[in-house]
């Protein structure tokens, strides 16, 4: 008799749902899941050992190549570990700006996950329409800090700058691409300032987020693809350390930005939606309506900071580099801003451990100082990590067409699985 | 503001918490509050008592392992930048590191977990110094299943081994990974170098060629802004 055997078969780390570079062992009975094995590391860029060789401010940067959708909120979580260890805090303004930012980067992360995982799932449509508004917040990021990435924003004891007064707008001029009358509408919300333009996008959104859920949410095809695909239990979310929305889809109202306010968020009016069943397509709802609330939060914010001007930066030259003009006048300044770029601070020795709620889940930093101007030791908590550990108990007994759903709904990213 | 009371006050039960229920299952542990965070100390050979206890226990109910990770205390308080000489030599730009090939510290690999209650909304941090030489701690995956690949992060990346652990592979590194490169003797710039070898028609693995190199020096600086302020909240009880 013909001995009968598992199969197994190599996912990726090529393959373009494998969202970057995982590389998946799969073992398989037939189309079914019996084992998975992620092979992660392929990116890994020895991000911890990195920093303990740069003062503090150096490794800001570092942040968004991280989880390099949501940059922002990676760097948030940073910059709140080192405040926590020097002991201070930013002014209000540079709390909003934060506050405002990070619902940015959560609509930039959650367009870029509801693209792509539509995407693997066979919608190409929402795919494109994500894009496209992706693109207008992008044009913020790059409008504030001059990265429509990377941007580096967030600095321990505030933003680097205040927001700007003028949107760019693109050269009025007609190309091989674009006709005149192109160009004039696509300026035609960018004549005022960021906030103008981004208050433009917020009200425009709201109907965006309606249009990808009639494409996807009572679809007959999306629905068969996610609704019981990889149901977690509120228990087993909790004991593989689940965070985020993956933990919210399983019924479990935990959000930090509620529970352990940081920024502004206490300021702000704002709900957490919850899923019941814990499976993919609960997790899709959760992060769709994460968008609605995100926006909501934006205006709210946009509306705060047109009324309160002042300033964006703590006023601590041992933390903040002085005013440009201050520093050409005074010897003090002078010495500051030298001994700032050259050597950098020196927090207190001790340890702590910040987190914020990023798109994906609790990212959190955790920094070991002995009182040095670079961190003894850094670790990151990446939200995806725990969240790919559970790749195996999510897919097993599936088929092998839900792994990419599986991956999907989980958002991965390798910069900060990989670190 | 209130939301900052209501949160020592929940620090405050953990406390009293951890200093009745620690005294009464008979764990040594020690205990510091810093920067409004608890860290949690015991001896490595009560470190999954200690889980078990902060896991099942309703006055805890830590259902979360946040983080797991190692740490390499072998250099710990040590500057690069040595300015004795200085006033005869003059400064050098580079700064020099000695004394790390023959590191012998007494507790030097930690094994540090971030957990978090749901239901309390509370943080604690539980330490422990493994025993060296292979540094070894019992494996918290039974307690917390998210402790898996943090632990195998730890071993890849320190070389604490976890004892009882499943699967205990490295994650992170490449295939064939020789050495634990978040160790503090572990140059920044690696050991080996790879690239395609055009007449082999593969990829060839070489001894690194750069010098290893220090931009900023790592200074220490004793600021009397903090001494007033570390102090009296760092002096936590002991058990």
């Amino acid at each position: 008799m013909a001995e009968i055997r598992n199969f197994t078969l190599n996912f990726g780390p090529q393959h373009p749902s494998a969202h970057g570079v995982l590389r998946l062992v799969l073992e398989m009975d037939g189309e079914q899941i019996m084992r998975a094995d992620p092979h992660v590391g392929l990116l890994h860029r020895g991000t911890e050992k990195l920093a303990e060789t740069k003062p503090y401010n150096q490794s800001i940067g570092y942040m968004d190549r991280l989880d390099y959708v949501s940059m922002m909120c990676s760097e948030h979580g940073y910059v709140l570990a080192i405040e926590k260890l020097l002991g201070i805090e930013a002014p209000i303004r540079a709390l909003y700006i934060r506050t405002m930012f990070d619902e940015v980067t959560r609509i930039l992360n959650h367009l870029m996950w509801l693209g792509t995982h539509a995407l693997d799932i066979g919608a190409m449509t929402v795919f494109l329409y994500c894009f496209r508004e992706r693109e207008d917040l992008m044009d913020c990021y790059e409008a504030v800090s001059g990265a429509r990435m990377h941007a580096t924003y967030y600095r321990p004891g505030g933003v680097y700058r205040d927001l700007p007064d003028n949107m760019p707008r693109y050269e009025e001029k007609a190309s091989k691409w674009h006709s005149e009358a192109e160009i004039r509408r696509r300026n035609d919300a960018r004549h005022g300032s960021l906030l103008d333009f981004l208050e433009n996008f917020c009200e425009r959104f709201d109907k965006y987020v309606e249009e990808y859920e009639t494409l996807l949410t009572d679809n007959r095809i999306w629905k068969q693809r996610t609704v019981g695909i990889a149901v977690v239990s509120p228990y087993r979310a909790k004991q593989l350390g689940f965070t985020g929305p993956m933990l919210r889809g399983s019924g479990i109202a935990w959000d930090l930005r509620k529970k352990q306010t940081y920024a502004a968020y206490d300021q702000v009016e704002f709900d957490i939606p919850v899923g019941r069943n814990g499976d993919t397509y609960d997790r899709y709802l959760v992060r769709m309506e994460e968008m609605r609330q995100s926006n909501r939060i934006v205006k709210q914010c946009i509306a705060w900071l047109r009324r309160n001007p002042g300033p964006v930066m703590i006023d601590d030259p041992k933390v903040a580099p002085p005013k440009r003009d201050q520093m050409k006048q005074e010897m003090e300044s002078l010495i500051h801003h030298f001994k700032l770029f050259s050597e950098g601070y020196c927090p207190p020795p001790g340890e702590v451990y910040a987190a914020v709620e990023a798109p994906k889940g609790e990212f959190g930093v955790y920094l070991v100082s002995d009182g040095a101007n670079k961190p003894y030791r850094m670790k990151i908590r990446a939200p995806g990590f725990p969240h790919l550990a559970a790749m195996d108990e999510m897919v097993r007994g599936h088929m092998l067409s839900d792994v990419t759903a599986v991956i999907g709904t989980m958002d991965i990213v390798f910069g900060e699985i990989d670190r | 503001m209130i939301t900052q009371s209501s949160m020592d006050k929940r620090v405050d039960d953990l406390v009293a918490a951890i200093e009745g229920q620690f005294e009464e299952s008979e764990i040594e542990y020690e205990l510091s509050r810093a920067f409004g965070e608890v860290t949690l100390q015991v001896g490595a050979g009560d470190w999954r008592k200690a889980a078990e206890l902060l896991r099942n226990h309703r006055s805890f109910d830590f259902e979360e392992l946040i983080d797991l990770c190692g740490v390499d205390y072998a250099t710990y308080g040590q500057g690069e930048w040595d300015t004795a000489d200085a006033p005869n030599r003059g400064f050098s730009r580079g700064a020099e590191r000695s004394g790390l090939d023959a590191v012998e510290v007494e507790k030097r690999f930690a094994v540090v977990c971030h957990l978090l209650s749901l239901s309390k909304n509370v943080r604690l941090r539980l330490k422990t110094f493994c025993e060296n030489d292979p540094p070894m701690v019992a494996s918290l995956n039974p307690v917390w299943n998210a402790a898996n690949w943090f632990e195998r992060e730890a071993f890849d990346m320190y070389g604490v081994l976890f004892e009882g652990h499943p699967d205990l592979r490295r994650i992170l590194t490449d295939y064939g990974f020789v050495g634990y490169p978040l160790r503090k003797d572990f140059p920044l710039s690696g050991h080996v170098e790879m690239r395609y070898d055009a007449g082999k028609q593969r990829v060839v693995y070489e001894p690194v060629k750069i010098e290893p190199r220090t931009l900023v020096p790592r200074t220490l600086r004793h600021d009397n802004r903090y001494e007033g302020r570390a102090a009296p909240e760092s002096e936590g009880s002991d058990g």
